[in-house]
């Protein structure tokens, strides 16, 4: 299905290239935080609260320092003297580096200790003591509006309660009226659950302040390089530390999810530290404090459908409850406290929604990152296809068929939707076609009746979704005012190889492959022949980074523009070369020829040899272009998931019996890159559907905070996924692509759940919270009173 | 993740080891796979300040059979149990236990004699040592004895293996008959300790009557556990399905679980129940296949 324009030598787009960047991977030499070693390093820990709320009354460094090799223990009181205490996140809330007298969540930093190995650090980090004077946390989000709440946020004026802000979309009135005349509504109350993205390296850096040249090199698994820098800057422009002065080196990500956007408090210490001590300081963060330090997700939706009697659908309602914990360190676009979150109207068409959200505080560790998603697009996603799934059951129609009958149709894109998105493109019904096909969907239902007759418990859940990224237009996305284009810089060395630079970092999405390829399509350079560079400030175009699956839609067209401005200039050259005038040439990939004359060419290598050697007159020499582009509008990928799952009816153990996967992400530049992302975005969709959730008792103790634990799911537990594609290209993205890297980890909760409560169908079941695992279907079986009851069609 | 600094040895015979123990004490603490140790050390729940490594000790790792019994050294890695021929064709229950023991880098570090001696109801081996009701062999200073698996477990992390002492072997006895055994865990992911485990062993006299039972619990008790009273209730019998669910009664009975994030009370009984039956059917169908 996929047509490359590309000879495999060239390798362009559509084939499915090899990574380049597996080779130092599987032999052991990528390089990674901790690799990084530096003359005279010193190393961090960071002693953590183990209150959730609490005021700190003495900090005791005495024992600490007695250590052999301690060098240093900072608090807050000492930050305090350089105002650096406090610093603002990416939503302009502020967040504490280090506490002067309040900790507002277990886990939080409370002091570092600085020594000379990471050994001595950790005992230090055992030997301080610390007093505290606890206070009752708020914790459970339902109550934190109460009136006996204690306010939070006595450091924000103004603030009278523990609300961070209110949010909404749509025709409120309009979405009552409706809903008050349907002949159908249904509502339940969903959660999602707080998470984390569980990358396999953790956090960390290595700060080194040279105090001679003023300068700092900051050496951090980051997935935005630069605008990290900006937020350096901003931070630490008051001490000298200005944004000239701020070098970011990203190496190789050892997994970032999302979670490596958010400038966390250790950075800014470990910053602190070598600015006071004047060398270089590392800290890597431990598992567990990883774990329970930031989130994503845990939104508390209200979701609500209105239809008719034969499956229409009118409006949707969704009203959101988002614990945000003490400060909203959530990291999406300025404007959008709720991310994309209002793309949750779904692939279907009806003119009329609403949506609110109102953000709390609670002593929980404030997060809220875009986990392997664009901006709260799983949380929407989930809230639309459950409740999709819930008014099918509560009318009596096949949940496919009612799909089928909804699905904004293939001619009426470009789609406004009723929260004011404009759909680029897409085909749902070919897509749901396809993965019902691949399953042979009727028989599967066939097979449930019986299997019912028989008391076994089978489940189908579909999940046909729309995702929205590559964030994004100038006009609305910014972070901190600087909006969200991206870049790409190419040189072409007049041998005919080239070095590309995107303000873009690949954490494990292939684009020292992928990027190549784009180049290869557009110039006819072969991918192998060009280096793709990232993650340095230094050399770098600036760009916003890479998450919420923007890197093809900006970045990518980056480099398709900039490489169409050197074919521009190339079709100059040859036209100098060949002594014809320009209209006179055509582009065939790698060369030009002239008309009518295939054998009178020249080679897109000796036109670049010639932009160095023998260039006309008046014209720059060299072969270089940069482009910073600006999306006209965001991509609309979609994905139609149908997931087949059987129950132990004794034990409740889940079993994943098929997992099809049929995606639309526009034109693809690697086939295997993209099923490769697809494997894992699914395996990570899997798990805070049955596994993943970070669990806080009463007291606000994470209770599940190692990998013991908070159950991350592996090879054993993920199904043979099966995957496929249809292609709609983006038709304002210059080269059709859409993005890959989210829609899987998207689609796949709810295509889960729906399956789990479909099977669960006999005993009336009609929702169950995310993640689902045996032991809750015990327990809400039970609650219900059916436990072991027999079980009919 | 770091543990406090400790002091550690590698002694090369089981007399230079014994010599180590008595000389350091209770500080001591023997080095075996190092996969229950060494992760509560970097937890610093356990904060010993020497360790005695037994990987170079020589013969402590085998599988053999002499008479009616077989003899298992206690540094015998967990996967070499799971792969042996020789001990799956007897007891097909290692096979079980092997594949739901952690993940395979802990199988080939973990050792019997360590997944014993750690003394954790959790850990699986136990339950199946009392299932095939194993002795263990401990060597002292003042010699060598033998203790009965059901005299092995004290508590929390507390066994029969004493301050100086090291456990050395496990012995299991070849019944006489036909017999057959079974193990499962139900777990909530890979590498995971089980919500509940049940291993069974059941030997049957020519006419098909049970002879012996024996059948251990895992994680619902504060020590591993034997279900006596399921296990008397299929002795005698031909393990009939009214007998078999008798039997699975009485253990969701009789163990004693905790509500954690695994479970609740109910909830792991009834894991108990189902397993307890699935396995009686499973080691009956392996004794007469
Ligand atoms: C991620 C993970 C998951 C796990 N999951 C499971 C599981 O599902 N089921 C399970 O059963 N186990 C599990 N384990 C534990 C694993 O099987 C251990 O290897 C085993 O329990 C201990 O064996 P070891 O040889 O590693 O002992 P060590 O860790 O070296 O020692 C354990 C204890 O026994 C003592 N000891 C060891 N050998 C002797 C000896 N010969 N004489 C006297 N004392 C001795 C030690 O001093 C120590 O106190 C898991 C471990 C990990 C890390």
């Amino acid at each position: 299905m996929i047509q490359c324009k590309t000879s495999k030598e060239i390798g362009g787009m559509g084939h499915s290239v090899k990574r380049k960047e597996d080779d130092r991977f599987v032999h052991g030499t990528g390089k990674y935080i901790d690799d990084f070693t530096l003359p005279g390093m010193l190393f961090m820990d960071i002693i953590r609260s183990p209150y959730a709320y609490a005021k700190i009354t003495n900090i005791d460094k005495e024992a600490a320092m007695a250590i052999d090799g301690v060098v240093a223990v900072i608090t807050g009181k000492d930050l305090e003297q350089y105002n650096l205490h406090w610093m603002p996140t990416l939503m302009s809330d502020m967040q504490m580096v280090l506490p002067t007298d309040t900790v507002m969540h277990q886990g939080q930093e409370v002091a570092a200790v600085i020594a000379k190995s990471r050994e001595a650090a950790r005992d230090a980090r055992e030997a301080i003591m610390v007093e505290y004077e606890t206070m009752k946390p708020v914790i459970d989000p339902f109550k934190a509006l109460d009136d006996d709440a204690p306010l939070l946020r006595p450091d924000k004026e103004g603030q009278k309660n523990n609300q961070a802000w209110h949010w909404e979309v749509g025709d409120k009135e309009a979405t009552e009226k409706v809903f008050n005349e349907a002949e159908v509504v249904v509502k339940e109350q969903m959660h999602i659950p707080r998470i984390h993205v569980a990358s396999i390296e953790t956090c960390g850096c290595v700060a080194n302040y040279n105090k001679i040249d003023n300068h700092l090199t900051m050496y951090m698994t980051t997935q935005a390089p630069h605008a990290i820098r900006t937020v350096f800057a901003l931070v630490a422009g008051h001490v000298g530390l200005t944004e000239e002065k701020i070098r970011v080196i990203s190496p190789d990500i050892g997994g970032g999810f999302g979670g490596k956007v958010p400038v966390f408090p250790g950075y800014v210490i470990a910053i602190a530290a070598s600015f006071l001590i004047g060398k270089p300081v590392k800290w890597i963060e431990d598992r567990s404090d990883n774990l329970t330090n930031s989130f994503a997700r845990d939104y508390h939706i209200t979701a609500e459908m209105a239809g008719t009697k034969d499956g229409k659908i009118l409006a949707t309602r969704m009203k959101v409850l988002a614990d945000h914990g003490y400060t909203d360190a959530a990291a999406n676009p300025s404007k959008f406290p709720t991310g994309m979150f209002s793309i949750g109207t779904g692939s279907y068409d009806y003119p009329t929604a609403f949506m609110e959200a109102d953000a709390i505080y609670t002593n929980k560790p404030p997060g809220g990152v875009a986990y392997r998603c664009s901006f709260r697009v799983t949380e929407a996603v989930h809230a639309i296809e459950r409740i999709t799934d819930r008014y099918a059951l509560e009318i009596g129609k096949d949940p496919a068929e009612l799909r089928m009958q909804n699905f904004i149709k293939k001619e009426q894109f470009p789609y406004k939707s009723p929260t004011g998105w404009e759909y680029d493109s897409g085909d749902y019904h070919a897509g749901l076609e396809l993965a019902m096909k691949t399953v042979d969907y009727q028989k599967l239902r066939e097979e449930q009746k019986e299997l019912r007759k028989q008391g076994k418990l089978m489940g189908i859940g579909l999940s046909t979704f729309t995702e929205i990224v590559g964030a994004g237009p100038s006009k609305d996305f910014d972070i901190l005012g600087i909006k969200m284009f991206d870049s790409a810089e190419i040189r072409v060395h007049p041998t005919g190889k080239a070095i590309a630079r995107f303000g873009t970092k690949s954490q494990g999405q292939g684009h020292e492959t992928t990027y190549g390829q784009i180049i290869a399509e557009e110039l006819g350079i072969p991918s192998k022949d060009i280096i793709v560079e990232e993650g340095d400030t230094d050399t770098a175009p600036y760009g916003l980074g890479t998450y919420a699956s923007r890197s093809t839609p900006t970045a990518g067209a980056a480099a398709a523009i900039a490489a169409r401005k050197l074919r521009d200039k190339a079709k100059k050259i040859a036209a100098y070369l060949l002594e014809v005038s320009e209209d006179d040439l055509e582009w065939e990939t790698g060369k030009f020829f002239v008309k009518g004359a295939p054998e009178k060419s020249k080679t897109i290598q000796e036109i670049v040899f010639a932009s160095y050697t023998n260039h006309p007159q008046g014209m720059e020499a060299g072969f270089e272009a940069t482009h910073y582009y600006d999306p006209p509008n965001l991509t609309f990928p979609s994905g139609a998931y149908i997931c087949v799952v059987d129950i132990d009816p004794e034990t409740f153990d889940i079993k994943v019996r098929r997992f099809v996967a049929i995606d639309d992400a526009g034109n693809i530049i690697n086939p295997m890159v993209a099923q490769g992302q697809v494997h894992g975005g699914l395996t990570q969709g899997l798990a805070p559907a049955m596994y993943e959730e970070i669990i806080y008792d009463e007291e606000g103790n994470a209770i599940n905070g190692t990998l013991m634990d908070y159950l991350v799911p592996t090879a054993v537990e993920s199904p043979n996924w099966e995957t496929g594609h249809t292609v709609t290209p983006s038709p304002h993205h210059p080269i059709g692509a859409k993005g890959i890297g989210e829609s899987p980890t998207v689609g796949a909760p709810p295509a889960i759940a729906n399956a789990i409560v479909d099977a669960l169908k006999p005993y009336g079941v009609t929702h169950m919270d995310i993640p689902i695992t045996p032991y809750k279907i015990f327990k809400k079986l039970k609650d219900m009173g059916v436990l072991d009851k027999p079980i009919t069609e | 993740m770091i543990p406090s600094s400790f002091d550690y040895s590698a002694p090369t015979t089981l007399e230079e080891a014994l010599n180590l123990l008595e000389e350091i004490g209770d500080e001591a603490k023997i080095l075996a796979g190092g996969h229950s140790l060494i992760p509560m050390m970097k937890l610093r729940f356990a904060e010993p300040e020497h360790l005695i490594d037994l990987s170079n000790v020589p013969g402590l790792s085998y599988i053999n059979t002499e008479g009616n019994t077989v003899k298992i050294g206690a540094m015998t890695r967990e996967v070499d149990a799971e792969e042996s021929e020789e001990l799956n064709k007897l007891f097909p229950i290692f096979k079980d236990v092997g594949k739901l023991i952690a993940d395979p880098q802990v199988r080939n570090f973990g050792t019997l004699g360590g997944n014993l001696a750690h003394g954790d109801a959790a850990n699986d081996q136990p339950a199946v040592m009392m299932a095939l009701n194993a002795e263990i062999e401990i060597i002292g200073k003042e010699g060598t004895r033998t203790v009965g698996i059901d005299d092995f477990f004290f508590g929390f992390y507390a066994t029969a293996v004493e301050e100086g002492e090291i456990l050395t072997a496990i012995k299991i006895p070849i019944p006489d008959g036909k017999f057959g055994s079974a193990y499962h865990k139900s777990e909530r992911k890979v590498g995971d300790y089980a919500t509940g485990g049940v291993g069974v062993q059941l030997t049957f006299d020519s006419s098909g009557t049970c002879t012996k039972a024996g059948i251990g619990l895992t994680n619902v008790n504060p020590t591993p556990l034997r279900a006596s009273r399921s296990e008397e209730a299929l002795v005698g019998t031909t393990v009939t399905d009214e007998v078999i669910e008798q039997a699975a009664q009485f253990a969701s009975e009789d163990c004693n679980p905790s509500a954690d994030l695994r479970g609740d009370e109910d909830y792991k009984r009834r894991i108990i129940k189902v397993l307890t039956k699935r396995m009686i059917v499973k080691a009956k169908e392996r004794a007469f296949s």
